[in-house]
């Protein structure tokens, strides 16, 4: 009823008004298929159906690995811009966690954790998506481990992005020494906030609403 | 100039405060006269302004109480012509259906009155006549039989004979009076006939009657207010007030339906228009359900309109009949084509919400649950759809008591403001007024020591003297 009201109202006065910006969003998740962190796999199924049910049309989702190297579009597992059209946006949504269940089923275990490099190619797609919200999600024990020769000592542009770490796991030595797990936390946290990006780490999977 | 400047006259800030009061006290009683005028003029043109601006209020609230006055009764001699126009309607429509039918019910009544006549004639009782021998037949049975046998025998035969023509007489008398019965039986459904026929026409005219009565009641209404009376007035106000009351909560719940309606295809609209393209900053897909809306409503004005229930639009009630009745079968069909689109979208939401049930279900890992019942909250989602923009073409009846009685609200609501306006700007005027004395008693309050020695010096010379020759 108010809703009604409100468009009666203000919807005629504003009508003549500029055109606002881009209300959509659009999230890139990263999977850790690094050899530790593949048993945590399970969970990232959780949090991609989540997502998924948060989505609204023309919100874009990518879902992509880390490995070795990847900055790179072959990383990406599925992606989709899902239909304005509620009904053909579901038949996306359903597809695509299809998609992502196989993957998922068959994942192979990387060798080393190229997180700076997936980051760059979040950036990359959600700007070329011209998403009015950018989110990236960090599925990772955020612990890099590049192979030689790569270089990722370069500033990723997070001006406007969200990024939330999930599900960030203790490794055996922060264990042993739990400052090492509070370095890297706040080692990340640094990193994407100094790039002008908000930074947030959800660990609790059972309370996803503050996800999105 | 600050304070600490003013101070600094003198090496002590008393001292220097001392000397500015005193020249101030000093300049104050030099200029008492012009003082106190200057206080006097300005709070009296203060209060004359009041006054004035009340005046032009009191005016104002004059004219809008009279042609608040002028609307009511105009609202009233029209909705009283309607009234008087529909009555005299449904006595035309009473003598052209009843008294149409006069000459039949007189042809009907003529013919049964003729053959209850003939009936009647037919039912006389005719005696039977008297046999013409029965004087011989008394003679003859006076003669002794004993003595003679022949007489005997005669008498015998003449006895058989009168029997046999006894019998014979009363077979045909009971002929007689059976058909004469069967006549009266045959009578008995024409006086019905004629008692149903009177008992009708009896009604029709005591229905005219009324009628008659009710024009004449209307009539003595309609002839106070085109003389304006009072009385007439304040039963106009009162029934504008009410119309008013009762037109506002049929509108609420108008719009109350209007929202659930509204509420019904709003989200199925998305897939018409798409559930994320935006207009200055509302989802274009609630704005085009709320178009429907309003073109629904729209569509009930005209077709009001179109059969003249309301009078909301002289231009549409002024057309030509037959273009009055193209334009109510347009609005009525628009109205239905509307109305199935909005049965199908109320349809299409069930589906989207199992859909989207359905992939929720999916997406969390869940069984979707299947309802068997929920073929009946589809059907009564389309059924509301279905009804719900007809039930709304009946907002224009509410709508034009609310426009009409609105007009009396709106006026006696500036009524009320004006004057409450214009007794304040009084009071103010009368307070700026009081002002000026308090004032120039105020001024006197800070010259009173020069005040007090020119009073004293003055009463050695003159005891009359007037200290405020301004206020009077």
């Amino acid at each position: 009823m108010k809703r009604m009201l409100a468009i009666l109202g203000v919807g005629l006065v504003v009508g003549g008004c500029s055109e606002p910006g881009p209300r959509n969003t659009g999230v890139y998740l990263l999977l850790d298929t690094s050899g530790t962190y593949t048993a945590q796999l399970d969970k990232a199924e959780q949090i991609i159906n989540y997502t998924l049910t948060r989505l609204d049309g023309e919100d874009s989702f990518a879902v992509a690995r880390i490995d070795t190297g990847s900055f790179s579009e072959r990383d990406i597992v599925a992606k989709v811009t899902f239909d304005d059209r509620p009904s053909a946006a579901n038949g996306q949504k359903r597809a695509f966690s299809e998609t992502i269940h196989s993957f998922l089923g068959g994942v192979q275990p990387a060798s080393n954790t190229d997180i700076t490099g997936g980051m760059l190619q979040a950036v990359e797609f959600l700007n070329e998506k011209d998403s009015g919200r950018k989110t990236i999600f960090l599925f990772s024990d955020l612990e890099e481990d590049l192979q030689e020769g790569y270089v990722r000592d370069i500033p990723i542009p997070l001006d406007g992005f969200e990024v939330v770490a999930l599900n960030v796991t203790k490794l055996t030595s922060d264990n042993i020494d739990p400052r090492e797990y509070l370095d890297r936390l706040e080692m990340w946290r640094a990193r994407v906030e100094g790039e002008g990006g908000t930074w947030r780490v959800i660990n609790d999977l059972d309370r996803l609403e503050r996800l999105l | 100039m600050n304070l600490s400047n003013l101070l600094s006259v003198t090496p002590y800030p008393a001292l220097s405060a001392a000397i500015w009061l005193g020249l101030l006290v000093a300049l104050l009683y030099l200029a008492r006269s012009s003082g106190h005028k200057l206080i006097l003029v300005f709070c009296r043109t203060l209060h004359d302004a009041m006054a004035h601006t009340a005046d032009a209020l009191t005016r104002t609230e004059a004219q809008l109480a009279a042609r608040n006055r002028e609307v009511l009764l105009a609202a009233g001699r029209e909705a009283k012509e309607r009234i008087i126009e529909r009555e005299f309607d449904r006595v035309a429509a009473s003598v052209e259906k009843d008294l149409g039918a006069y000459p039949r019910f007189q042809r009907e009544l003529s013919e049964s009155i003729v053959r209850i006549e003939e009936d009647y004639q037919k039912t006389v009782d005719v005696p039977p006549e008297p046999p013409g021998w029965v004087k011989a037949v008394d003679a003859v049975a006076k003669i002794d039989a004993r003595n003679n046998n022949l007489v005997g025998d005669i008498l015998a035969d003449i006895h058989k004979s009168l029997v046999k023509a006894h019998e014979h007489a009363m077979d045909e008398y009971r002929g007689a009076s059976r058909k004469r019965h069967e006549l009266l039986r045959g009578m008995m459904p024409l006086w019905r006939s004629i008692q149903h026929n009177l008992t009708h026409v009896n009604k029709n005219v005591e229905s005219l009657l009324d009628r008659s009565r009710s024009i004449d009641r209307h009539m003595q209404e309609y002839e106070e207010m085109a003389r304006g009376t009072d009385r007439a007035l304040q039963v106009l106000s009162s029934s504008s007030l009410v119309q008013f009351f009762i037109s506002a909560f049929v509108l609420l719940v108008a719009v109350g339906g209007a929202a659930i309606n509204f509420s019904l295809i709003a989200r199925p609209m998305a897939e018409m228009v798409g559930g994320t393209s935006f207009i200055g900053g509302f989802q274009t897909a609630d704005i085009a359900a709320l178009v429907i809306i309003l073109v629904e409503i729209s569509m009930g004005l005209f077709l009001m309109e179109s059969l003249r229930i309301t009078r909301l639009f002289p231009v549409i009630g002024a057309l030509a009949d037959k273009l009055r009745v193209r334009m109510i079968w347009i609005t009525f069909t628009i109205l239905l084509f509307l109305a199935s689109v909005e049965a199908g979208l109320a349809y299409m939401r069930e589906i989207l919400m199992q859909d989207e049930l359905a992939t929720s279900a999916l997406l969390r890992g869940g069984d979707v649950i299947e309802n068997d019942f929920a073929w009946i909250t589809t059907a009564a989602q389309m059924g509301m759809g279905f009804t719900l923009p007809f039930a709304l073409v009946f907002v224009a009846i509410p709508l034009e008591t609310f426009v009409h009685s609105l007009r009396t609200i709106v006026g006696l609501l500036g009524i009320g403001a004006l004057r409450l306006m214009g007794l304040f700007l009084r009071a103010l005027g009368g307070t700026f007024q009081l002002a000026g004395s308090v004032l120039i008693r105020l001024y006197d309050m800070i010259v009173f020591l020069p005040l007090w020695a020119e009073l004293t010096f003055s009463k050695r010379g003159d005891s009359n003297t007037d200290i405020y020759p301004e206020v009077r």
